[in-house]
């Protein structure tokens, strides 16, 4: 098991390198490729003004006019030993992990991020402690009683949760519930460390929208899971051995089903945390999401590649993650 | 069936949650105060739920995030009228409704500006008593290297105006403070002593004061400078000063406890405290202003459009201010692109146009009024005239043939009119011209362009717009300062016409014109500066190469608990943040 742990470790490592490769490659050698100048490249980040001692002082910066290699490398040297940036008065020292330096904003990426991080994360996590809570149980229930009323309701109510945009049910519920019938006064991000009720208490709003739309497709994954495995030879078996129905469905049944489940949850909740743009943005959260849509507006091309890379990180790592459950929650996995 | 009617039932009830929601919106809020009171508009002129009582908490929200709060880097309106709580100014605009917001008063300085007789020097006195929120004291030097900074070093404080290094002498040489150490600095500004303040500018310039105003001529010490990293700890001048700042996130304000009152007689300094935040939903922050959870939207631009229905009538009606934005939208017809290299053709399209019909397109009367003069009417100088009236502005056929005839197209012409193609207003507004100019046989293709390329790359590039035969562009314009010159001079001056990234999309350079704006910014009598620039706008009109189509107008809402809220003309029209306070 350790072994397995570290190779795959290793390999994620390995992934992350190669994304950050082809990051790179896509902002500074295509340009490059395509004929764009160390001036022209240099233009794309400046501010509104793009001065000539603006550009220069950028061109230096980010090293256009050095060999491909000699920038990646300087780039990846920033990751671990942070990297210098000169301009006007003083030279700013970027701590590592230096994930680049916003030319618009006149700050580093990475405090910035640290500070959404958080927020997209929690985000995240309320959301999908509910979808998965509703999601798998409402799939439980309806594959048990398929068919019948319960059955009809609850895929109904998944098929409108799949089908509502997230900006629609947002709205209605901060129409409702924060303007309406002010049960909430604001949905104003509250860190868990200054106070975990408030927290999930301002949170419970955006979790609520975002986990009616993710419950849906978990619901009928389970019901559809369900109903392919209660038919199978061995909980004829354990039926026939005597065991309770809830042991059945609960250890034969669910446990078999979970499996792929798991496998969607890991790859939706990490890219959850790096894009859930319209969440955050119908509840004003400042989450990576939102900020790499300013990014991606103010053409801030350092934010939009750090955003790339982390987005990255916690895709690949929710699926290391799921692939170390997996021998957790089904016995046919082995790991040699 | 039985699916149709529970989906028409899940539906109706959602619809109904939601108009109820729509129209209910102030529940939460405190209705008895006594802004439930004012009238529509009544901020426009006088302030609104005037108070002298000290305390609460003022609460701003914006949409998006500024260029910069530091008051050396900013180009956006708002920031020049919110720095004014925590940056003062040689000179500022007075906290004032109405016209009366236009007056420029003494801010850190005694008086206004004392010009030499060729308005080529610029002396100003520093009142006594100004400090820094750390205690020290505020000298000449400050406002000095303030400007040095702003103007002359693009490598890190890119994003403000540079109207200093273009009027000081010496200005197109000097490096800046960051890489000319000398103690002299830029020697056309001269501290002979802690109080004192000289400008020598390169050439006569009346409107200084107008420049002084600017956020830029806040003291910075130079100690505490570290380039664009100022804004994250900026010391203040004024009677607040920066509890918190979250880059793009949020700002809060306290009091000063070195801002001595008697040093500032413009400020009353009511609220206890400032809070900003950024990217907020701008749907939510309607939503907040209507349910008073907020005090204003900081921006100032006015709601989004699907609030304004909500809005225009019904109970949230009589708290609307429909303010001048003090920018006009025209179309620019260019006289080096035949056929409007004749003058005839060009006053054709000012006859055949219906004007009414452009506004109507744009959103009616929410968004402006029908435009006759380049000048807006909240510009030091507009004068109220219309040299192509036309009935109800719906344009007038008859006469616009008569010019098609003198310019030698009776029976009309083709050409190509450009518009930004992410800005619906002003395709809408493209469309309802081409119609219009369809009826006295003037046939137009409508060309449309990215706006962050619309100057630099199209519309704005004398030689792609002769090749690709541009006739007709739309524009719009907003002044940096509002007076004439303000407004006028960077599209309307021969000197304008830039190889790419100019306004002058007329490429209008009419000696005559261009005299007279001359003369006019060199004479230091006020009064015949201000009529002059209602003349030269009537010369731009008599030439026929701008067609104004709408003064541009916002629409505010104040909510309840908002306390003296007024409308200044200084700031594009928005509220005035030095006086708004708030009674929570």
């Amino acid at each position: 098991m350790a072994a397995y742990i570290i190779r795959r470790v290793f390999g994620a490592v390995v992934l992350l390198l190669v994304v950050s490769a082809v990051t790179f490659a896509i902002f500074f050698l295509v340009p490059r490729l395509g004929g764009q100048t160390a001036t022209q490249l240099a233009t794309q980040y400046v501010g509104k003004d793009a001065n000539p001692e603006s550009i220069a002082a950028i061109k230096k910066n980010l090293g256009f006019d050095q060999p491909i290699y000699i920038q990646y490398w300087d780039y990846i040297k920033g990751l671990f030993v942070g990297a210098d940036y000169k301009f006007g008065p003083d030279a700013t020292h970027c701590s590592a992990p230096c994930f680049g330096y916003s030319f618009k904003s006149h700050v580093e990426v990475w405090p910035q991020l640290t500070q959404r991080i958080p927020v997209s994360f929690s985000l995240a996590v309320g959301a999908a402690v509910i979808w998965l809570i509703f999601g798998v149980t409402t799939g439980v229930i309806s594959a048990l009683r398929k068919g019948k009323p319960v059955d009809r309701l609850a895929m109904f109510i998944a098929l409108a949760g799949v089908s509502l945009p997230i900006f629609f049910t947002g709205q209605v519920i901060n129409a409702l519930f924060v303007y309406q019938w002010p049960v909430w006064d604001s949905t104003d991000y509250v860190p868990f460390t200054q106070n975990p009720a408030d927290w999930a208490w301002h949170l419970l709003l955006p979790w609520i929208s975002l986990a009616f739309l993710f419950s849906a497709t978990y619901a009928r994954l389970t019901r559809a899971g369900m109903l392919e495995t209660m038919g199978e030879d061995y909980i004829r078996t354990a039926r026939a051995k005597g065991l309770k129905e809830s042991t059945v469905v609960a250890k034969h049944g669910l446990r078999s089903t979970l499996t792929p489940i798991v496998t969607i949850f890991g790859m939706d909740f990490g890219t959850l945390v790096g894009t859930a743009v319209l969440t955050e943005t119908v509840f004003s959260l400042q989450g990576i999401g939102a900020y790499s849509i300013q990014a991606i507006r103010d053409n801030d091309l350092p934010i939009v590649m750090a955003v790339t890379l982390v987005a990255a990180f916690f895709i690949v790592f929710c699926n290391l993650l799921v692939d170390l459950v997996y021998a957790a929650i089904d016995p046919r996995v082995r790991y040699s | 069936m039985k699916t149709r009617r529970v989906t028409a039932a899940v539906a109706t009830v959602i619809a109904l949650s939601l108009g109820a929601a729509a129209c209910g919106g102030g529940g939460g809020g405190n209705n008895s105060s006594n802004g439930g009171n004012a009238k529509k508009d009544a901020a426009l002129d006088s302030i609104v739920n005037a108070s002298s009582k000290k305390g609460g908490t003022v609460n701003l929200e914006d949409s998006d995030v500024p260029d910069s709060l530091d008051p050396g880097n900013t180009y956006y309106g708002f920031v020049q009228n919110f720095s004014r709580l925590y940056a003062r100014t040689l000179v500022t605009f007075k906290p004032a409704a109405g016209k009366d917001g236009l007056t420029v008063v003494p801010d850190l300085a005694e008086s206004l500006g004392k010009a030499s007789a060729d308005a080529k020097t610029w002396t100003y006195h520093l009142r006594s008593g100004l400090k820094f929120e750390d205690g020290t004291p505020i000298t000449s030097k400050d406002v000095k290297y303030a400007i040095e900074r702003s103007n002359f070093a693009p490598e890190a404080l890119s994003n403000g105006p540079t109207y200093f290094k273009a009027y000081l002498e010496g200005g197109d040489k000097y490096k800046g403070p960051y890489k000319d150490k000398s103690p002299d600095g830029l020697k056309s500004i001269e501290t002979p002593d802690d109080q004192t303040i000289v400008f020598h500018l390169a050439k006569p310039f009346a409107d200084f004061d107008y420049l002084a105003t600017f956020s830029q001529t806040a003291p910075v010490p130079a100690a505490k400078d570290d380039g664009a990293k100022y804004v994250q700890h900026i010391v203040s001048s004024g009677p607040y000063k920066f509890q918190s700042y979250e880059e793009g996130a949020s700002a809060s304000l306290v009091r000063n406890p070195n801002w001595d009152p008697k040093s500032d007689p413009i400020r009353k300094a009511l609220p206890d405290k400032i809070n900003v935040k950024f990217k907020v939903n701008g749907v939510t922050i309607d939503n907040n202003l209507m349910a008073d959870k907020t005090t204003a939207d900081i921006a100032g631009a006015g709601v989004q459009p699907q609030t304004q229905p909500r809005i225009l009538s019904g109970k949230y009606s009589k708290q609307t201010d429909n303010s001048y934005a003090g920018a006009t939208g025209y179309m620019a017809l260019n006289v080096n692109v035949a056929p409007f290299n004749n003058e005839h053709c060009r006053k054709a399209v000012q006859w055949a146009l219906d004007k009414q019909s452009v506004l109507d397109a744009m959103g009616g009367s929410p968004k402006g009024d029908v435009a006759t003069t380049l000048l807006p009417p909240s510009v030091n100088g507009y004068t109220k005239f219309d040299t192509y009236p036309t009935p109800g502005n719906k344009g007038d056929a008859a006469k616009a043939k008569e010019e098609l005839k003198a310019c030698g197209q009776p029976n009309g012409f083709s050409t190509t009119l450009t518009a930004r193609s992410d800005r619906a207003s002003e395709v809408a507004a493209a469309t309802a011209i081409q119609n219009s100019l369809k009826a006295v046989g003037i046939k137009v293709d409508i060309k449309q362009y990215p706006s962050g390329k619309y100057f630099s790359n199209f519309a704005g590039v004398p030689s792609y717009v002769h090749q690709h035969k541009l006739g007709m562009m739309m524009m719009a314009w907003g002044a940096d300062w509002p007076t004439g010159y303000g407004f006028l001079d960077q599209i309307i001056d021969g000197s304008a016409i830039k190889p790419s990234g100019g306004n002058n999309l007329m490429e209008l350079n009419d000696p005559k014109i261009n005299k007279a704006l001359a003369d006019a910014i060199a004479n230091t009598d006020s009064a015949a500066r201000t009529k002059a620039w209602g003349d030269i706008d009537k010369m731009v009109m008599d030439n026929a190469s701008v067609v104004p189509l709408v003064y541009r107008k916002n629409l505010l809402i104040r909510p309840t608990s908002a306390t003296n809220v007024t409308v200044t003309q200084a700031y594009l029209g928005m509220y005035d943040y030095t006086l708004l306070s708030s009674s929570k």
